[in-house]
């Protein structure tokens, strides 16, 4: 009884055994079948439909004008692709074109040798229609590792209707002072300053960052980046925490802004629970499809202006922060892969998403069209920027990046000192550098 | 006291008798080919997925390493020494340890608690029990989430009470101070069903013929559920403070969705520690440090726990 229990046992496994190798053999058929044709996959971060749908139909247009080449696009969450990216490179089927903000995590990724080396690909006729500032963010050692299709720049939208019923003018702030005394005013009169979402940390490290670079300008973050000095203990970064101190002491932001993620942030905002956030103007759609009513603030009472000066600063008022965004190409893509890239940013296309209020195009005159004044005004703002400062959290490198979200958001609770903070981001730079 | 020492051993010897345990010795041998087929992918699977992961982690927590190419920069044991330095892995650990005494000083007894009162078999007990349980069926994200909105100090439940109260509203997960423990809560209610219903299928087993005759002995209920409940509740017990304990090491996925180990790292654990510091910045040999020492205190704890209270199931 036992025994032919055993066997019939037995037998069923093989059977399974059997199955499974059937379907191993079949998928392989599969996969071999789709290998004459060439696919070029695509990953992407893109949420907004209108954005993703028109990627789509220019991904369509190119699989029209080349046959047998087909573009499959692939999305993944901000956060989850930060976390898969390093493992996804490295297997067999990492994707072909992958999103980056450049920066620090990029060199790693070159330095790993998961990256292609396209400049060979792009040559100066097309490299010469884009701004300079936004190719080179992308270039190594002369060598072109990517290409940009984005730019983005943080400022301070306000929300006008509040702004006046406490009395403020935010076209007088200039200096760092006028805006200290803005924030008393509108407390004063009853209203939340500023909103923050501070559970996510990289909104409030803009503060500590467009200090910097107000107090110090291109040269202390380049110091220290070289080392010089005290590094990102030095005077620049402690002035820094000590001028966001003179900020929070005042306890600007709205109650329960540590709990808050950056899109309960941009919610809040389009729901007028504040008068103003220090955001990327992608805050303009996120604060519309954020708010409670869908709507949030009206191009009418949307309001933006530049970070405020410091007095006797080094930064210049025209050197900005921000981000420009755009393309690598993964190591084993097959060839079609740059030439589609090269399809999908021209300056047509770049027009065409700055016209739609996508976002701030990368290319000279793509933004000329453009009919949003706040988009206008930030696409001149990084025409006519001396000094991009791309985003702190992306270009000292993934951790290096976190160490300063994480004590500037402890600077504004009160957790750490202005002192402290710097010798942290410090800290971490030297143990990698 | 002899009266509850020799009750388990009663027990024991109902299902380990003699004639079973020589007919397991009989099966083993004549069905090597059973062995033979079966093992190999459990036991392959196993070091795929679990030994060699954690060879794996052991040597990485020994470099400097970004998670790219090979690791090549040897550290020896700087990984190690830095996370004892860092005051955020000082405070996972301390909230771990929270974590644990919590679920055994509050979560247990509640559990226990209202196992012995839906173990009878009265109205609405089957009901009750589900109700109870039903959190614990709650995917972890989902309900992190559903008390994200619950402690939302604009919108949330907690919001309209203290409004409702005249109170200022309060943001407990915004508060360095007082997060930690709207987490706990959480903890509590998430998994008590869970232990209360091992405890309910333990209650019943107990053969109800002992509190007949203590009560004909004159017992009171206090001694009742000390001298027969406890006692003969013991194996269930043990199992659920290890559950307990073991589980509280790896909570993860309740507070990402709460606070993700804010503000200012006050919420976090070893694991949320290990994503925030290990992976999602890229330090693959400092975060498989944080791994080993998380598998250290584990496989200790499971060993010595196994050891002292387990040795006989």
């Amino acid at each position: 009884m036992l025994k032919s229990l055993g066997r019939r046992r037995a037998v069923r496994t093989l059977a399974h055994v059997g199955a499974i190798a059937g379907m191993l053999a079949g998928t392989l058929m599969v996969s071999t079948a789709a290998l004459a044709d060439t696919t070029v996959h695509w990953l992407h971060l893109e949420q907004n439909p209108p954005i993703v749908a028109y990627w789509r139909q220019v991904a369509d247009e190119y699989e029209k004008a080349h046959p047998g080449v087909k573009i499959d696009m692939q999305y993944l969450e901000n956060e989850a692709y930060k976390a898969k990216l390093t493992t996804l490179l490295q297997s067999k089927s990492a994707p072909d074109i992958i999103y980056s903000w450049g920066g620090g995590v990029l060199d790693e990724q070159i330095k790993a040798g998961v990256i292609k080396d396209i400049t060979a690909d792009v040559d100066k006729s097309y490299s010469d229609q884009f701004n300079p500032t936004f190719w080179t963010a992308f270039n190594r050692d002369g060598k072109q590792w990517g290409i940009p299709h984005l730019a983005s720049e943080v400022a301070f939208f306000y929300n006008k209707p509040l702004m006046q019923k406490a009395g403020v003018d935010p076209t007088t702030i200039k200096t760092w002072d006028d805006f200290l005394a803005a924030v008393k005013k509108i407390k004063a009169a009853g209203i939340t300053p500023i909103i923050a979402g501070g559970a996510d940390k990289w909104p409030l490290h803009f503060y500590w960052s467009d200090l910097a670079l107000r107090i110090g300008g291109e040269q202390a973050f380049k110091d220290a980046m070289a080392g010089k000095g005290d590094g990102f203990a030095s005077q620049t970064f402690v002035k820094a925490g000590e001028m966001m101190k003179q900020l929070t002491d005042l306890q600007p932001f709205q109650p329960g802004y540590l709990g808050a993620t950056a899109p309960d942030a941009y919610g809040q905002f389009g729901d007028g629970k504040g008068a103003m956030e220090l955001m990327g103007d992608w805050l303009y759609t996120s604060q519309k499809s954020g708010a409670a009513n869908g709507k949030g603030i009206s191009d009418a009472d949307l309001g933006m202006m530049e970070f405020p000066a410091v007095k006797n600063g080094a930064g210049k008022p025209t050197d900005t922060l921000g981000g420009v965004n755009g393309w690598l190409v993964t190591k084993n893509a097959p060839p079609e892969t740059v030439d589609f890239l090269k399809f999908f940013v021209t300056l047509d296309h770049e027009r065409y998403m700055a016209n739609h209020g996508f976002f701030i195009p990368v290319m000279k005159g793509a933004s000329d069209e453009m009919q949003n004044p706040i988009y206008k005004k930030i696409a001149d703002d990084l025409t006519h920027s001396t000094y991009h400062q791309i985003f702190y959290d992306q270009f000292l490198g993934p951790n290096v990046g976190r160490v300063v979200n994480d004590v500037t958001t402890d600077l504004a609770s009160g957790a750490t000192t202005p002192k402290e903070a710097a010798q942290a981001v410090q800290d971490a730079w030297a143990m990698e550098h | 006291m002899a009266f509850s020492d020799a009750v388990p051993k009663t027990i024991k010897q109902g299902t380990l008798g003699g004639r079973s345990l020589s007919a397991r010795q009989g099966r083993i041998g004549s069905n090597w080919t059973v062995l033979v087929l079966f093992l190999p992918p459990a036991l392959l699977l196993f070091t795929l997925f679990v030994v060699i992961p954690i060879l794996q982690a052991g040597w990485y927590s020994f470099f400097d390493w970004n998670g790219y190419g090979r690791p090549d920069h040897f550290v020896g044991m700087r990984n190690y020494l830095l996370l004892l330095k860092q005051h955020a892995f000082r405070t996972a650990l301390t909230n771990n340890v929270l974590i644990i005494v919590v679920s055994l000083v509050v979560q247990l007894p509640l559990a226990l608690w209202l196992a012995t009162l839906l173990a009878q078999r009265i109205r609405g007990a089957v009901a009750f029990r589900m109700i109870f349980f039903l959190p614990y069926v709650l995917a972890e994200i989902a309900a992190g989430m559903i008390w994200r909105f619950v402690y939302d100090g604009d919108y949330g439940l907690v919001a309209s009470l203290a409004h409702g109260l005249g109170f200022q509203s309060v943001y407990l997960l915004a508060d360095r101070n007082l997060a930690m423990y709207a987490i706990i809560v959480v903890i509590v209610w998430k998994y008590f069903g869970f232990h209360m219903m091992l405890y309910i299928a333990g209650l019943q087993s107990i053969d109800r013929s002992y509190y007949e005759a203590a009560e004909i002995d004159g017992a009171t209920r206090g001694q009742m559920f000390r001298r027969i409940t406890l006692p003969l509740l013991k194996p269930t017990i043990v199992l659920t403070v290890f559950f307990s304990v073991i589980g509280s090491m790896q909570l993860f996925d309740l507070i990402m969705p709460m606070t993700r180990g804010g503000p200012s790292d006050s919420t976090q654990t070893m694991v949320t520690y290990l994503y925030s510091y290990g992976i999602t910045r890229m330090r693959i040999g400092f975060g498989s440090a944080v791994g080993v020492t998380l598998f250290l205190i584990c496989v200790i704890f499971a060993f010595g726990y196994k050891k002292a209270f387990m040795r006989n199931e």
